[in-house]
């Protein structure tokens, strides 16, 4: 179907000369791929994040032991053959914890990185493309979330809702909507008056598919490079809210409360917080990594130095 | 085609308010190429945007084809028959669309039938081969760019073209280029030109009448070959003509 | 041309990409003797990456090496950043194309220029202030008292690069390296930043390197143009033959100009040559390479 021979794959997505619309998009994606691929620190990050993911699904499978089964004569055991990460005050297996928890940590992180930028997206678009009274209304709505410390609002959300996980993870969305609608409405601004947004209008094309068609793809990428980079952020609220109790509930293993279970023995028996706080850590750390790499393929203007 | 008539365009509000543009008049007829020359800040690029409905803040009347238009609303008509053209073909173009989109979003939002024939007759047109229909604007060169802007103008088939300064962030033997193609499609199309340049030149090459602006004014409107001929009869024109003939040394 | 102020031999700039290495300057010689010295040719020819490089503003991966690059006596090819900013500003000079992009715009201009000058020539804030002055006038700023309390911002474009020009002179440079000074501004105002220029350069006999991608403007400006093209020179002119030019790419520039005493039907258009990229012509100068 190509007139045109080419000498291997790559150089076939690497053509200045695609010739369907398919090798256009796909080419353009591998470019992003060489771009990110040649950031090894974001390479790791992602490298961590897969195995994240991995472990989430083949949770049972990996896990030694079931993560809620106690055995109260084997209790605070310190790392060592039978359990390579030491136990509970329940004698429950920290590691096989951990692993479940991960799937806790994914839910969390995974939501909330859905509803947060949707809803700051639409919000900042909105109201920096239309201008006028809309962006005083809904900026000023964005401020008053933003008058308040990010942790005590949700707190505030989940006492009212009630504690629990999904309550946790929906006050966390709702309170970190607004810097991404701040962000939005910023690059919205420079995009507006954009001649290519003019040519568009005078082609007839109505603010709806402007804002759709035209300035959301343009918005999208600096909000994910955002969203990973704060994705350790809400890591730590998730864990916050669970360490303060009002998150997940025990017995689930979630890793923000199980450092609260562990912060009672803190001295004598260090792995029982030490560990679920070296897992926040590493995967905060790989997020942040991600994002920076995004940020490369993303927003060439925004890398390096 | 056109007549502008008493033409005021203003940005912000008193005591800030500043008038861009100030009791323009001129008239363009059908396949005529009308150009409008002045230094940076004479209104002549305000003045393309005004009939376009890109701004809203103007007075006098403005008539596109014997209707007259209002505001900022214009409607599906006014699209089929003027197009524009922008300066710049770096900022004039979605970095994340391709060729192919930017044209068939055109096409379709024209109510244009088979997308797939027109998108190939217009490359073909502004001399872009098949092969750049799905390149996306970083791989394109600047001409090529424009090239493409031109296409996209051309897309719904209209009957008057407004060119802001088409070529002026181009190297000139790309400019030689672009202003041929102009030139072929003007002819090909039937079309009507109103070019905004800054660059006496160019217009004396594309235009057969032009008009002088200065501080939102225009100072004086003329052919060409007066222009050519030392016919200018306001000073401006005169000292405008002299320094763009390039640098005497005193 | 008695002793050459600046010699380049064999420049040439280099900068790594996936495809390989990518060479935006290769291999350019000239000899700038107290002159103004034209450098044309169109985007991406490597007329700008010349400048940069004779002042050592290539910034890495881009790599600058060279046979000789030397100004007087003393080479400074790729010498150490602290050594490079000595000679930036006292001994040769840049002015840019846009003055919006080369003034601190939250910095009145008075106080601009002063740190400028006492930057190189040391001296008390007072001379210093008087000095300014003196600049602001010798570009021919009315009033420059009040220029001096003024923010970038508040001037026009005409205004800003002669403002740039006086402060790039304030230390009394050997060389002057133009980097299309007169691009962003209007034809009238370019007259007279020219005039300008074009004093100064005579007055003080400093060499003027004068970049830019306006054929006709250059050689009515200066004295000797290079034309670069892909990174090459490809022929070096006396300004005044410029319409005897020789290489095909000198002639299709000059043939693709739209011109008013001279109308056509269509304008020609150049054809590029492959050739051009590897065979340079050289045109003897007295003088000259």
């Amino acid at each position: 179907m190509s007139d045109v021979q080419y000498q291997s794959r790559r150089d076939w997505l690497l053509t200045d000369a695609p010739q369907t619309r398919r090798q256009a998009r796909l080419g353009a994606i591998y470019q992003g791929w060489l771009t990110f691929r040649a950031n090894k620190l974001a390479m790791f990050g992602l490298v961590i994040l897969i195995l994240l993911i991995v472990m989430a699904i083949f949770a049972p499978l990996l896990a030694p032991y079931s993560p809620f089964s106690q055995d109260l004569t084997n209790r605070l055991q310190p790392p060592g053959a039978a359990n390579w990460l030491g136990t509970d005050h329940l004698g429950r297996d920290i590691m096989s914890r951990l692993i479940h928890g991960s799937r806790i940590t994914l839910f969390i992180v995974g939501t909330v990185a859905l509803i947060a930028p949707i809803i700051g997206l639409f919000v900042g678009t909105v109201a920096g493309f239309a201008g006028g009274w809309v962006d005083q209304v809904l900026m000023r709505i964005t401020d008053i979330f933003l008058a308040f410390p990010k942790l005590i609002l949700a707190l505030a959300f989940v006492a009212a809702l009630g504690a629990g996980i999904g309550n946790a993870v929906l006050a966390l969305a709702i309170t970190a909507w607004p810097p991404y609608a701040r962000l939005a409405r910023a690059e919205t601004l420079t995009i507006r008056n954009a001649d290519f947004i003019a040519a568009a209008r005078l082609q007839g094309a109505g603010p709806m598919r402007l804002l759709i068609g035209h300035i959301w793809p343009l918005c999208i990428s600096s909000l994910i490079v955002r969203v990973a980079l704060d994705m350790a952020g809400i890591i730590l609220s998730a864990a916050g809210l669970g360490f303060l109790g009002l998150g997940a509930q025990p017995p689930m293993p979630e890793w923000g409360a199980m450092i609260s279970d562990g912060r009672t023995y803190i001295l004598d028996f260090w792995w029982v917080a030490a560990m679920p706080g070296l897992a926040i850590f590493i995967v905060s750390l790989a997020f942040n990594l991600l994002g920076d790499g995004l940020r490369d393929v993303l927003d060439p203007k925004g890398a390096k130095e | 085609m056109l007549t502008v008539t008493d033409l005021n365009v203003w940005f912000g509000y008193p005591p800030d308010r500043v008038d861009a543009v100030k009791a323009a008049s001129f008239t363009v007829a059908q396949g005529e190429s009308f150009g409008l020359v002045g230094e940076s800040g004479s209104g002549k690029s305000t003045i393309l945007r005004a009939i376009t409905g890109l701004i809203d803040t103007w007075s006098g009347q403005i008539e596109v084809a014997g209707q007259a238009v209002a505001g900022r609303k214009r409607d599906r008509a006014f699209h089929k028959t003027v197009q524009m053209v922008f300066q710049d073909p770096y900022a004039s173009l979605h970095p994340r669309h391709s060729v192919d989109r930017v044209l068939s979003e055109t096409l379709k939002l024209q109510g244009m039938d088979d997308i797939d024939g027109r998108i190939s007759r217009l490359l073909n047109d502004v001399g872009l081969g098949k092969g750049f229909r799905f390149r996306y604007p970083h791989q394109l060169s600047g001409g090529q760019r424009q090239r493409v802007a031109i296409a996209r103008a051309l897309a719904a088939e209209p009957k008057l073209l407004l060119l802001d300064e088409p070529t002026s962030a181009l190297d000139v033997s790309v400019q030689a280029e672009i202003l041929n193609l102009l030139t072929d499609l003007r002819a090909e199309h039937g079309l009507t030109y109103v070019m905004v340049s800054h660059d006496l030149a160019v217009v004396g090459h594309m235009c057969d009448r032009l008009a002088v602006m200065r501080g939102g004014r225009i100072e004086e409107i003329m052919t060409v070959d007066q222009l050519r001929h030392a016919g200018a009869t306001q000073d401006y024109t005169r000292h405008l003509i002299a320094a763009s003939a390039g640098y005497e040394r005193s | 041309m008695t002793t050459a102020l600046l010699s380049v031999q064999n420049l040439r700039v280099t900068f790594p990409t996936r495809q390989g290495a990518f060479q935006a300057v290769r291999g350019v010689s000239f000899d700038l003797g107290r002159e103004r010295l034209g450098v044309v040719g169109e985007s991406g020819s490597g007329k700008s990456m010349t400048g940069r490089a004779i002042l050592g503003l290539v910034r890495p991966p881009g790599r600058v090496t060279a046979d000789r690059l030397t100004l007087g006596d003393q080479s400074i090819l790729n010498l150490p950043e602290r050594q490079m900013r000595a000679i930036r500003g006292n001994r040769i000079s840049m002015v840019m194309q846009d003055p919006k992009f080369s003034l601190n715009p939250v910095m009145r201009i008075g106080d601009q220029i002063i740190e400028a000058y006492r930057l190189h020539a040391g001296g008390g804030r007072d001379a210093a202030r008087q000095k300014a002055l003196d600049m602001l006038r010798a570009v021919q700023i009315r009033d420059p008292e009040r220029v001096m309390g003024a923010y970038p911002h508040e001037v026009s474009g005409g205004m800003g690069q002669r403002i740039m020009i006086a402060m790039m002179l304030a230390p009394d440079p050997e060389i002057l390296i133009a980097d299309e000074p007169t691009s962003a501004l209007d034809v009238s105002v370019r007259t007279e930043v020219l005039n300008i220029m074009d004093g100064l350069v005579r007055d003080r006999g400093m060499g003027l390197i004068f970049i830019s991608h306006d054929l006709n403007l250059v050689a009515q400006f200066c004295d000797r143009v290079l034309i670069m093209y892909a990174g090459r020179v490809v022929e070096t002119l006396a300004a005044k033959d410029l319409h005897n030019a020789r290489h095909p790419y000198t002639q299709g520039l000059l043939n693709s100009l739209p011109r008013l005493d001279h109308p056509v039907e269509r304008l020609a258009v150049l054809q590029r040559q492959d050739s051009w990229r590897d065979v340079p012509l050289q045109t003897d100068l007295p003088g000259g390479l």
